[in-house]
């Protein structure tokens, strides 16, 4: 079988910069990878070239294979079949990834409805308007019929965030890219929607690309991981082996950070 | 990651060549301005020619109908016009940042009231102020029109700097330089002026060309500076009855204008340019 | 000896809806403080009412012994040189159009501190660990790591007994947030220092007490190293299950 992403050579340039460098991976049906790196790293760069998402001002060399698909170079046009079906992302900050203007139940519908569209079993009317109380049921959020008729900036940033792995799920993706997906959010809050990606994950069988500074999290998140630097992989290897000997002094600067603060939790300081 | 959006060099020679543009149109008629101060080719009121004359090597674009040299008088309007872009920009300047600053720290209700007030002065058309502004004093001269036009562009100042300064005011170095004991005035002066006026440079320049054109409309109308002052809005009202029989009178006039106005249009988009090129680099 | 008290605060609109809710505690002077709490806990408000640029709506918040009134000129300009802040964003935090110089001496000609200023400048420039060269340059040409430091050097130029940090590290990566964190941890042996954050990891790592706030109330305080042993209340107890933590490997059920 083929896998579901694959990058060889992946590289992204501003004018003056090369941003991400030479970077490969593969990633297969139901895999958990992590992308690690701190800021300016290139691993959101990385998620959007996945994608062909990427800003006019930068650019794009070398092959990333979207369910078979070559993404570089791509229209824009064919790519739009791919994004939601193949692939779908989360993002750091819900509010920007949520229309203020529209009212929650319509953002979610819109996927979903083109979903079925696609599928050749069109919804309408009140069997979507069912699908989305079923979806939003399965992110946890509560009260789903009120929410619905919300707009975004009437709910708490932990809501609007299940609301948009919701939009994400609609589209019953086989990846899920999730950029920094509780970075905004409070460390409770944070536990919960860890947990729900977690579930729905294993529940619909999808691969997941977690993209995270935050070692611990990334660590309680997937199986695979690439630590990422300027741009430049300078490791990868299942988690255990890479967070308990890591080859590159890079990694292990990063680990010991973290250990720092784990310690001084357990009260060994 | 700010790197990201750097302009590549090409974009920034196209932003230089506005600018130029810019500067060499407003300086071409600031030294034309200065000029006129020492210089004239004609005396601007002396019948030097036959009435209504097109061009010569005499007269470079004709005569008025009562033989006066046009260009003489072209060179006067330029330092007529700057003279009151200048002037009305500084006033509408003064009165206007001041509102502005004012409004920005002003407790809710005064805040809600002035930007009101603004938004109510800013519905009415720049020029229907200025009218009502020059008629309300005796009589018309250059004085009354340049500061009736600084009184009109003020409440657009005022607005503007009410939202940049409000801006600035909600970063952290304000708590920071309250928490260390500086006095408002004096935040005003260090932090809030210094980092809202490339913004507002480039908005002066505007209302500048909008002073420019405001003004020759009132002469126009004859609501602008009197003779002997030669404006372009009166060369251009004088010329309208005999605009068939003598187009130039008409044309070299409006030609003065619109170069001038496009011209400090082209150095405000230049200047913008270059500011947010400087933004994206830091 | 007790440096600040905070005695039953309450601040905000309407009973039903407090932004603080009869808060107290007190920290003493050469302590180090951690103050915990998430979104809407009212933990930026608190530090508003410490830092005088509001006023409790109930309550009374005295800065050694004294009460501290913003409305009380005199005693405003000697808290002023006493307490000074480290903000979050180490972008909003330094004006873009001044130089490095002139930003960390701002304390000093506001408060008209005599002495030689470049000097002082470039101490508190070397007590941050950056270059003396640096006081000419721009806040755009350094790194974010770098103008939190520069943040932290105008904080104490003019040798203030109570350090105050909102969010200080929570902007920085990994690699930076713990120098940061090992530069305050060195200040905190010369002055108070109180650090406000929804962190607690970083707090465990750098204060000996902690103070956690969960809606408007203070839920929790006490020793740091005892409070993470053995959490009493509830949130507490959540808020410490919740931190991802690299010793357990696999937190999946």
């Amino acid at each position: 079988m083929s896998p579901l992403l694959e990058i060889t050579g992946l590289s992204v340039r501003s004018a003056t910069k090369v941003l991400v460098d030479t970077l490969s991976l593969t990633l297969q049906r139901g895999e958990r990878l992590g992308l690690i790196g701190e800021s300016g790293s290139g691993k959101s760069l990385t998620a959007l070239a996945a994608t062909g998402l990427l800003a006019p001002g930068l650019r794009a060399s070398g092959s990333v294979k979207l369910a078979g698909r070559e993404v570089v170079g791509a229209a824009d046009r064919d790519l739009d079949q791919l994004r939601g079906k193949a692939v779908a992302i989360v993002f750091q900050e819900p509010l920007t990834a949520l229309d203020p203007l529209m009212r929650v139940g319509r953002q979610i519908r819109e996927p979903l409805r083109r979903r079925a569209r696609r599928d050749g079993r069109p919804l309408s009317g009140q069997a979507l308007d069912a699908a989305v109380l079923a979806i939003m049921v399965d992110v946890a959020l509560p009260d789903p019929v009120r929410i619905a008729r919300a707009y975004p900036h009437e709910l708490s940033g932990g809501q609007r965030q299940r609301v948009a792995i919701a939009m994400a799920i609609a589209c019953e993706p086989d990846l899920l890219i999730a950029d920094e997906p509780t970075t905004a959010l409070d460390v409770t809050t944070q536990a919960e929607i860890m947990a729900l990606l977690d579930r729905l994950v294993r529940d619909r069988n999808m691969a997941l690309l977690f993209i995270s500074h935050d070692l611990p999290l990334v660590a309680s998140a997937v199986e695979q991981v690439i630590v990422l630097r300027q741009g430049v992989a300078v490791e990868s290897g299942p988690v255990a082996r890479v967070f308990s000997e890591p080859a590159h002094d890079y990694t292990r600067s990063l680990l010991s950070a973290a250990r720092r603060f784990d310690a001084a939790l357990e009260g060994r300081q | 990651m700010s790197d990201v959006a750097a302009s590549p060099n090409r974009r920034r020679g196209i932003v230089s060549l506005t600018l130029m543009a810019g500067i060499m149109l407003v300086g071409l008629h600031i030294a034309i301005g200065l000029l006129t101060l020492v210089w004239l080719p004609y005396e601007p009121n002396a019948f030097t020619g036959g009435r209504l004359e097109g061009a010569s090597l005499a007269h470079w674009v004709g005569t008025d109908r009562l033989g006066r040299d046009l260009f003489t008088q072209l060179m006067i309007g330029s330092r007529i016009a700057l003279t009151v872009g200048l002037g009305a920009v500084a006033i509408g300047a003064t009165i206007g940042v001041s509102i502005g600053i004012l409004a920005a720290f002003a407790s809710r209700w005064l805040d809600d009231a002035l930007a009101a007030t603004l938004d109510i002065l800013i519905a009415f058309p720049t020029l229907l102020i200025a009218m009502l502004v020059v008629a309300a004093s005796d009589t018309a001269s250059l004085g009354s029109a340049i500061v009736a036009l600084g009184i009109a562009l003020s409440a657009i100042v005022a607005r503007l700097t009410r939202i940049l300064a409000k801006r600035v005011l909600v970063m952290d170095y304000i708590t920071a330089a309250r928490t260390s004991g500086s006095s408002w005035p004096k935040i005003v002066a260090i932090h809030v002026l210094p980092n809202i006026w490339p913004t507002l440079s480039v908005n002066f320049a505007l209302q500048f060309g909008l002073a420019v054109i405001a003004e020759a409309s009132l002469s126009y109308l004859g609501l602008g500076a009197p003779p002997p002052n030669a404006s372009w809005g009166r060369m251009l009202q004088e010329a309208q009855g005999t605009v068939y029989t003598a187009p130039l009178g008409a044309i070299a006039p409006g030609i003065a204008l619109v170069s001038l106005a496009i011209g400090v249009n082209l150095l405000a988009d230049g200047l913008r340019a270059r500011i947010d090129a400087a933004r994206t680099l830091s | 000896m007790t440096l600040i008290s905070v005695d039953r605060v309450s601040f905000g609109y309407t009973a039903e809806r407090r932004i603080l809710d009869d808060v107290s505690f007190a920290m003493e002077s050469g302590d180090t403080v951690g103050l915990v709490g998430e979104s809407g806990s009212g933990k930026t408000t608190l530090l508003r009412l410490l830092l005088g640029l509001a006023r409790p709506d109930s309550g009374t918040i005295t800065f050694d012994g004294a009460s501290l009134d913003p409305r009380n000129a005199a005693f405003m300009r000697q808290f002023r040189r006493q307490a000074q802040i480290v903000f979050q964003d180490p972008y909003s935090s330094l004006d873009p159009r001044q130089k490095i110089s002139s930003i960390i001496a701002e304390p000093l000609r506001s408060l008209r501190i005599p002495g030689d200023h470049r000097q002082m400048v470039a101490d508190a420039l070397s007590s941050v660990g950056l270059d003396a060269d640096a006081a000419g340059r721009y806040p755009h040409q350094f790194s974010g790591g770098q103008r939190q430091r520069i943040a932290i050097a105008r904080a104490i130029v003019a040798g203030p007994r109570l350090l105050l940090a909102d969010e200080a590290v929570s902007a920085l990566d990994l690699t930076t947030k713990i120098r940061i964190v090992e530069l305050l941890a060195s200040l905190g042996t010369r002055m108070s220092l109180l650090f406000v954050s929804h962190d607690i990891g970083v707090v465990a790592a750098l204060c000996r007490r902690i103070v956690i706030l969960e809606r408007s109330r203070i839920v929790e305080s006490g020793d740091t190293a005892e409070v993470l042993a053995r959490p009493q209340h509830p949130y507490t107890q959540r808020l410490l299950a919740s931190v991802p933590r690299l010793s357990l490997k696999d937190t999946r059920s």
